[in-house]
């Protein structure tokens, strides 16, 4: 098991893969940094030294922002939609889609589990 | 899609022209606006605007914040005040 940015212990796959469960790196960014450290991203975690993965860190902690620092930019971000009371902020607060999507049907994403309006009639024949 | 940056931030020229007149003399009062598309320059902050919704005039206090944003965004032009519920529905 390796420990990458405090939380995170990917294992047994692919390097590639690994770093993604990484919150802040996806596919892309996992090979970008793989290169930089002059690793084949096909190569199981298992399989890295420590020198390797100490490589990989030190890349990651240059270049990235990952897990907490990005979830606190992000939060902050959305406070400051909230605060200054924009058209954005009312979507935030309303937990609606922010970016002019319909909400006739589907984005369950944003508004979570349909809540089902009790004592509906069964349409009568 | 984002504006071009060539253009530069759009904002309605008289409006800018009202701005600056303001600032020059030092002055200080409400804008009455219908131009909701215009960028909220850094010359805007500390100004409040009377912006149009299609209605009547929403009144926006402008701080260093809200500087790349639109004006139309803080005057909302639909209200919704939930959907009918069944009790309701046949007193109407």
């Amino acid at each position: 098991m390796a420990r990458f940015q405090g939380v995170d212990i990917p294992d047994n796959k692919r390097g590639e893969v690994a770093l993604t469960y990484i919150f802040g790196i996806g596919r892309s960014s996992a090979k970008r940094i793989l290169t930089k450290a002059g690793i084949d991203w096909n190569r199981k975690v298992s399989d890295w030294t420590d020198e390797e993965s100490n490589k990989i860190r030190s890349v990651i902690n240059e270049e990235y922002k990952v897990e907490g620092v990005l979830k606190s930019e992000i939060q902050l971000s959305v406070k400051r939609l909230l605060d200054i009371g924009c058209y954005r902020g009312l979507r935030h607060r309303k937990g609606l889609p922010v970016r002019g999507q319909k909400t006739k049907n589907n984005s369950r994403t944003r508004k979570g589990k349909r809540k089902t309006v009790a004592n509906k009639k069964k349409a009568v024949k | 899609m984002a504006r071009s940056l060539k253009k530069g931030p759009y904002i309605d020229f008289r409006l800018e022209k009202k701005i600056d007149k303001m600032n020059d003399s030092g002055k200080k009062s409400v804008i009455k606006t219908w131009s909701r598309r215009s960028m909220i320059s850094p010359e805007f902050v500390g100004h409040t605007f009377a912006v149009h919704n299609g209605n009547k005039f929403i009144p926006v206090y402008v701080t260093e914040n809200m500087v790349g944003h639109k004006l139309g965004e803080f005057a909302p032009t639909r209200t919704f005040r939930g959907h009918i519920s069944k009790k309701d529905k046949g007193k109407r």
